[in-house]
């Protein structure tokens, strides 16, 4: 008898564990988003404060950036993967392979006034399948403490004056964003560049600008590299992510500072993986996540913008720093004055060449 | 080795179930793990029904067309028909991509044209597709339409080999620019091999010292050994970084005590001798431990008794030790070189632009452009690689004479 009351009172642990299990997983989504510092801002910014207001808990994840892992989930019919944090070829690449979910930008929450999502949205921030959360730029940055001439760099065509400014310089190994800076700094205007890269003679001219400085590179893979490199004096300037540069500027206190000059601009997309099982949950942290509050949430924890225009007025301070953001932020008018937007759909069509002859280039 | 076990051998019937029945746990782990993702990825390599399933009816009409004339109008009917559905069922992203790899600048051109098809219900089809993008006028656009509709196709092995074949069915090398992976594949090996020949110099004396020293102390030079074997690879890695590069520990140094002026600073890391350093040192382990494991098993007293016959150290050394050590020299140095081959983290964090190895573009395709094809074909032909350099250590060496000791 007693050994019987036993058995079943360990079952009914074991049934409660289970049905304690099973309640928990159907309430929680998984995030996937780039770790660092931003991963940790929005962390702060978004997934905390979510789960406070809807009770959904947040698994979050890092990746670094691709479809790979999403395509093999979709394939294989196992998901586990509910929202991630992607580039903004991809988001539409994804969305053209079936393996993101078509969002509505309708759906989502109006400003704080009352402007439809679809208004407060910047142009062009959102796709089929991707809703645009925050601006970020690559640009290139100098150590102070290493350029110890009068004038500084200030322009594109100074990071690739050796004559100048002698001296190794950080760039990313791919293709994309250096083509660019090349032609920027050949004198092409912003508007020209990616109609002068469409034409073998354009493709040529980049090639021969990076040339110029091949000999003088030193090439980055992860975007914590270039602060790293610009610390140890492995270069005198690099391009790199503006707010891992700034995370070294003011949490670090390094003498780094940012040329905004010619800055490429880019949209951060957040999308559904397609079949997800929690989708319900999945746009609902989606809804929350795209505010204007949360975003400027993560705008005062690192530089990165607001894709909402109405996110802009709420970035104010940072939060332990203390210090003014708007002079940091790539999309502020002072430092988009001369600045290129990402043209990912020309990057679609060219990648696979382009990365042919890169390396091609990059082996000679 | 026996037979290979038959479940109607006789009286041995039971035990022989028996035992398949106890490796059975293993060989479904090896089944599972190891043969059925390798022959699904080889595969990919040669089989591509994407297009076919897309555009099954475009690519049959096509197979009359002349190649001469843009097709007739019946092929752009059932074209936009094909591409129309592809675009509901949300598989025309992936024909895009596909298509683009023959001919970039298509990738676009194709999911416009679903996007814009949507709104269009009435022909004549070849005028409206020629409205949307005039390439659709093009012959271009419908030999790489013909190419990946391909369903068995040896145009990744071409393409990985530095090759492209015409619309003729001519192969002809790619143009210069394009020529990248044979050059990968000759540095790959170079540095592989250079790499092993690197880890036997150092590593021999090290196998032998231990081999030679007493139990306590040997023990504490094996764990000096092992303790870089068990740190993270990442670690070792950085730590290489933070020793080489232009402002490094090494660098300093060399300029505090002037055999470097400041400006002369050497570049040891971001190019190949960076990558060369790094490996030597992350595979130096994997040429210690058989080779120690070997020579432990050679008497000492050998090398005592040679002497008193006559010989001099060297002459001890080559003719009693050396041959002795060889079957730990065959292990060690297979195991580095096919280590060596795969490797891709440290040349993609120290290997600069010229450091770079095949392993990398592998990982390049299967991350970030997501050509599995191109991928698998790259794998493939490293496999082909190791299996004919196998062959020709087991018929140079013989590849029993491998040994870890004991």
């Amino acid at each position: 008898m007693n050994y019987s009351i036993k058995s079943f009172g360990f079952l009914f642990l074991v049934l409660l564990l289970v049905a304690g299990c099973g309640t928990d997983e159907s309430r929680s989504v998984t995030a996937v988003s780039w770790g660092g510092s931003y991963g940790r801002a929005v962390n702060e910014g978004v997934n905390i404060p979510f789960t406070e207001e809807s009770g959904i808990g947040v698994a979050v994840e890092d990746y670094n950036g691709g479809l790979a892992q999403i395509r093999a989930q979709v394939e294989i019919g196992e998901i586990h993967w509910d929202l991630v944090d992607l580039e903004i070829a991809d988001a539409v690449r994804g969305c053209d392979e079936g393996l993101l979910e078509r969002l509505d930008i309708n759906q989502l929450s109006p400003s704080p006034d009352g402007t439809p999502a679809v208004e407060d949205f910047s142009e062009g921030s959102w796709t089929d399948c991707g809703i645009g959360t925050l601006y970020w730029s690559t640009v290139y940055a100098y150590n102070e403490e290493n350029i110890l001439s009068e004038t500084k760099p200030s322009t594109m065509a100074d990071f690739f004056d050796l004559d100048t400014f002698p001296g190794r310089r950080g760039m990313r190994r791919v293709p994309q964003i250096n083509l660019e800076f090349a032609l920027i700094a050949d004198g092409v205007p912003l508007d020209q560049v990616y109609a002068t890269m469409s034409t073998p003679e354009g493709l040529d001219r980049a090639f021969a600008k990076l040339d110029m400085i091949k000999e003088e590179v030193v090439w980055w893979e992860a975007g914590a590299q270039p602060p790293q490199m610009l610390a140890d004096g492995e270069v005198i300037m690099s391009t790199a992510y503006n707010g891992r540069i700034f995370n070294a500027q003011v949490l670090e206190d390094q003498p780094f500072v940012i040329v905004w000059d010619g800055q490429l601009l880019a949209i951060g997309q957040l999308s559904i993986v397609a079949g997800t099982p929690r989708l319900d949950d999945a746009l609902e942290y989606l809804k929350f996540a795209s505010t204007a509050e949360s975003l400027s949430r993560i705008s005062n924890r690192i530089s990165y913008s607001p894709a909402r225009k109405s996110g802009a007025s709420l970035v104010a301070t940072h939060v332990t720093a203390g210090i003014e953001m708007e002079p940091h932020m790539p999309a502020s008018p002072a430092n988009t004055a001369n600045a290129l937007y990402y043209d990912w759909s020309w990057w679609a069509d060219h990648q696979d060449e382009m990365n042919e002859r890169f390396s091609a280039w990059l082996a000679q | 080795m026996a037979g290979p076990i038959k479940l109607s051998d006789g009286p041995g019937y039971r035990a022989k179930l028996r035992a398949l029945g106890l490796v059975a746990p293993l060989l479904i782990f090896i089944v599972v793990t190891f043969v059925a993702p390798l022959g699904t990825m080889l595969l990919r390599s040669v089989y591509d029904p994407v297009v076919a399933d897309a555009l099954p009816e475009t690519l049959e009409l096509l197979e009359d067309w002349d190649g001469i004339e843009p097709p007739p109008e019946a092929v752009y009917a059932v074209a936009a028909r094909e591409v129309k559905r592809a675009e509901t069922e949300r598989t025309l992203g992936q024909v895009a991509g596909r298509i683009n790899r023959v001919q970039g600048g298509l990738r676009s051109v194709i999911t416009r044209t679903g996007r814009e098809l949507r709104e269009i219900e009435q022909g004549p089809w070849r005028e409206s597709m020629t409205a949307i993008d005039s390439v659709w006028a093009d012959l271009a656009i419908w030999y790489a339409i013909q190419t990946t509709g391909e369903r068995f196709t040896a145009r990744h092995y071409w393409n990985a080999l530095d090759l492209q074949s015409l619309p003729d069915g001519s192969v002809v090398r790619q143009p210069e620019d394009r020529r990248i992976y044979l050059r990968l594949f000759w540095r790959t090996l170079m540095i592989s091999g250079l790499i092993t020949l690197l880890c036997l110099i150092l590593g021999y004396p090290i196998a032998h010292l231990i081999a030679c020293s007493k139990p306590s102390r040997a023990n504490l030079l094996l764990i000096l050994v092992l303790v870089p074997f068990w740190t993270s690879l990442l670690v070792r890695t950085t730590a290489w970084i933070v020793l080489l590069q232009t402002q490094g520990v090494l660098n300093e140094f060399l300029v505090t005590i002037g055999l470097l002026s400041d400006d002369g600073r050497l570049a040891m890391i971001y190019n190949m001798t960076g990558t060369i350093v790094a490996m030597t040192h992350v595979l130096l382990p994997f040429m210690v431990l058989p080779l120690y494991s070997v020579m432990n098993s050679i008497p000492l007293t050998q090398m005592d008794a040679a002497a008193s016959l006559g010989a001099t150290p060297l002459q001890a050394f080559l003719r009693v030790y050396w041959p002795q050590s060889l079957p730990g020299v065959g292990a060690g140095a297979l195991l580095v070189f096919i280590l060596a081959i795969g490797y891709y983290i440290t040349p993609a964090l120290v290997g600069g632009s010229d450091g770079q190895l095949i392993s990398n573009m592998i990982a390049y395709h299967m991350q970030t452009s997501l050509n599995w094809g191109l991928a698998a074909a790259l794998g493939g032909v490293l496999l082909m690689i190791i299996l004919v350099l196998y062959a020709v250590y087991d018929r140079l060496l013989g590849v029993e004479k491998i040994g870890l000791g004991g």
